[in-house]
């Protein structure tokens, strides 16, 4: 058993360094070469793989701000555990999105300009602002969850005093950032492909981005309990699976319902490749998943909730990728698929991420339970402390 | 103020030499791309190209939009519509985030790919040369007239005028006067524009409007989502507060009881 899990880890430790350098490489020739020289990029496709992803890590960052709202905002108490797992998720997608955007600037020296030359009128600039402000706040909310460690009460004590108006700026914030990511597109009516473009393109974004950041926090819940023995109590994971079964069904009776009443039906099924890809995103990220929890006794199940938010965030994944891929490929006259630069780069920063959360959730105290030997009397005390709080 | 200024191209008059492809590539010195120039496409160092459809000849560039979507979608403000039509492109400001490529409705804007530091490039109608009281190089350099510069008006009144004395020639429209909103480059045509390459699907109205539906809802997201969370914040503390005070008389009496 424990050379085992010995092998298992020495073989992902060697998989990440594989990665590791082969990123930096790919980094160092993207500085040195230019954007054509090193990713598929086109003047009829400037934005590619990046910038799908960019949507993807703010989008899987959404449990920062709906968990802070729910825990801090609504008072709903019994959420307070999930709040850190979900700030330290935000923490790490916003950085990766930005140090993803500087690669992905052609003038990345000049990335500072927002800051001084402002033009109110771009999504772009409201974007800029957004991923600024958001990714303070962050800072902000996360920095309790370091000082602790090192136990300065002073900077925490003001921290605290301030945390409820720093999280209500955050969840505006997010929802700002969240929602103008499907902003930009609406500039392209006539690009888009009918089945992804919407008037309501913002809205979308917004309310699939509850899901997929809510599949991400028990995603990782599962994954840091099987690592490492911490993790989140199964109540906790299915009150996460209620609220993503509801905000699936909304986000797929609103997106059925905008597609017909704007009388794009016919749409649903021509046999080309973008019918195909539209189905294969609602069949993986919504009827898959919502099926699974639907199912009784399923939403209490450590195992179902892992594979329902496995496909959530799939789901999430593809359509991001359709909106900023798929749906311009016909448009713009030219296939686009990633260049070997751009991938390695972007699963550089994926390993990064993932690193990242696995020391710091090592090293603080991110989660609160421990499953250790005597799991047993911490979960019975959990019990009563949740009976002191909720009544019985 | 001044009028703005623009160019009215007559397909019907062009006869595809392509003496207007050169004139810009020596105006903005512009290497050689392509030995023939029909077979030249834009890029960021052809500013228009001229492509042979059949018989008929259509010229490409930057339209100069009225309201220009580069314009509005530029985090930076690195666009300008300037009072004399040209829209002007700032590379200092520049971030290099491709926006504008991306939005174009005439996807329009080219880049320096091959470039560590890329800038956009794309016609930029003389600006100089039409400061100085010049006219286009394009147009100084058309043998047939078939690509006229002029102040905007007279070219949309020269544009009808010919559109109602030969109906039977023209295709009864002009091409980037209502696109987008309409712009400062003009083409009128025998033929119906989508069978000379030239993108039909543009909307009719200026591109800008379509992201300040979503812009201009900014401020009352803020101000209604603020004052909803704090107004749901102090409700569900006092509510709180309210049960565990009332957990803790009910307590109270128990003990008194027993």
């Amino acid at each position: 058993m424990k050379t085992n899990n010995l092998f298992r880890l020495s073989f992902w430790k060697s998989v990440s360094a594989i990665v590791i350098i082969v990123g930096l490489y790919s980094i160092i020739s993207r500085f040195a070469l230019g954007l054509g020289w090193t990713t598929n990029l086109s003047d009829l496709v400037p934005w590619g793989l990046w910038i799908g992803f960019d949507f993807i890590g703010v989008g899987l960052a959404a449990a920062g701000f709906t968990i802070a709202a729910t825990a801090h905002i609504f008072n709903a108490h019994k959420y307070h555990s999930i709040v850190r797992p979900a700030i330290l998720t935000a923490y790490i997608g916003y950085i990766i999105v930005i140090l993803l955007l500087i690669i992905d600037l052609g003038k990345p020296r000049n990335f500072w300009h927002p800051l001084v030359m402002w033009n109110p009128h771009s999504v772009m600039f409201e974007i800029t602002w957004c991923v600024i402000c958001y990714s303070t706040i962050l800072t902000l909310e996360f920095a309790p969850i370091i000082l602790e460690k090192f136990n300065l009460k002073a900077p925490i004590e003001l921290l605290r005093k301030i945390s409820i108006t720093v999280i209500i700026c955050g969840v505006l914030f997010s929802t700002l950032h969240q929602s103008s990511f499907g902003s930009l597109y609406l500039i392209a009516p006539t690009k888009v492909y009918p089945l992804w473009y919407s008037s309501y393109l913002p809205v979308h974004f917004f309310i699939s981005c509850i899901a997929a950041g809510l599949s991400m926090i028990i995603f990782e819940a599962y994954l840091c309990a099987r690592a490492f023995r911490q993790g989140l109590k199964v109540w906790v994971l299915s009150g996460l699976g209620k609220v993503i079964l509801t905000v699936l069904s909304i986000e797929l009776i609103f997106k059925f319902s905008d597609l017909l009443l704007s009388g794009k039906f016919s749409y649903l099924f021509l046999p080309i490749q973008e019918t195909y890809f539209f189905w294969l995103e609602i069949i993986i990220g919504s009827i898959i998943p919502i099926a699974i929890l639907s199912i009784p006794g399923y939403i209490n199940d450590r195992k179902w909730l892992y594979f329902s938010s496995i496909f959530t965030i799939s789901g999430f994944v593809l359509n991001r990728m359709n909106v900023s891929i798929t749906s311009l490929v016909r448009t713009s006259g030219q296939n686009y698929t990633p260049s070997f630069y751009e991938i390695s780069i972007t699963l550089l920063l994926v390993v990064l991420g993932m690193w990242a959360f696995r020391l710091i959730t090592k090293n603080f105290k991110v989660f609160e339970t421990s499953f250790g030997q005597n799991s047993e009397a911490v979960e019975t005390a959990d019990l009563k402390q949740r009976e002191l709080i909720f009544g019985k | 103020m001044r009028q703005q200024m623009g160019l009215l191209f007559d397909v019907t008059l062009c006869v595809g030499c392509g003496s207007c492809y050169e004139a810009c590539k020596k105006q903005n010195r512009l290497p050689e791309t392509n030995k023939d120039f029909l077979k030249d496409h834009l890029s960021n160092d052809t500013y228009t190209v001229v492509e042979q459809y059949k018989d008929n000849f259509a010229r490409k560039m930057c339209m100069h939009c009225g309201e220009p979507t580069c314009v509005s979608v530029c985090p930076v403000g690195a666009f300008e519509k300037t009072e004399l039509g040209p829209v002007l492109y700032d590379a200092d400001k520049c971030i290099g985030c491709r926006y504008c490529m991306q939005a174009c409705p005439y996807s329009i804007p080219r880049y320096e790919w091959s470039s560590t530091s890329p800038s956009v490039r794309k016609c930029n109608l003389c600006y100089e040369r039409l400061k100085e009281g010049k006219i286009n190089a394009c147009a100084e350099a058309c043998p047939t007239g078939a690509t006229q510069a002029g102040e905007m008006n007279k070219l949309i009144d020269e544009a009808k005028r010919r559109l109602k004395e030969k109906p039977d020639k023209y295709y009864p429209e002009i091409y980037g006067l209502k696109e987008a909103g309409g712009g400062n480059v003009l083409v009128i045509s025998p033929v119906p524009f989508d069978q000379l390459g030239y993108n039909t699907n543009v909307p009719k109205q200026p591109m800008p409007g379509f992201t300040m539906q979503a812009m201009e809802k900014i401020p009352s997201v803020v101000s209604v989502g603020g004052i909803f969370l704090t107004g749901m914040y102090w409700l569900t503390k006092r509510k709180n507060e309210i049960a565990r005070e009332e957990r803790i008389n009910m307590r109270g009496e128990k003990n008194e009881n027993e």
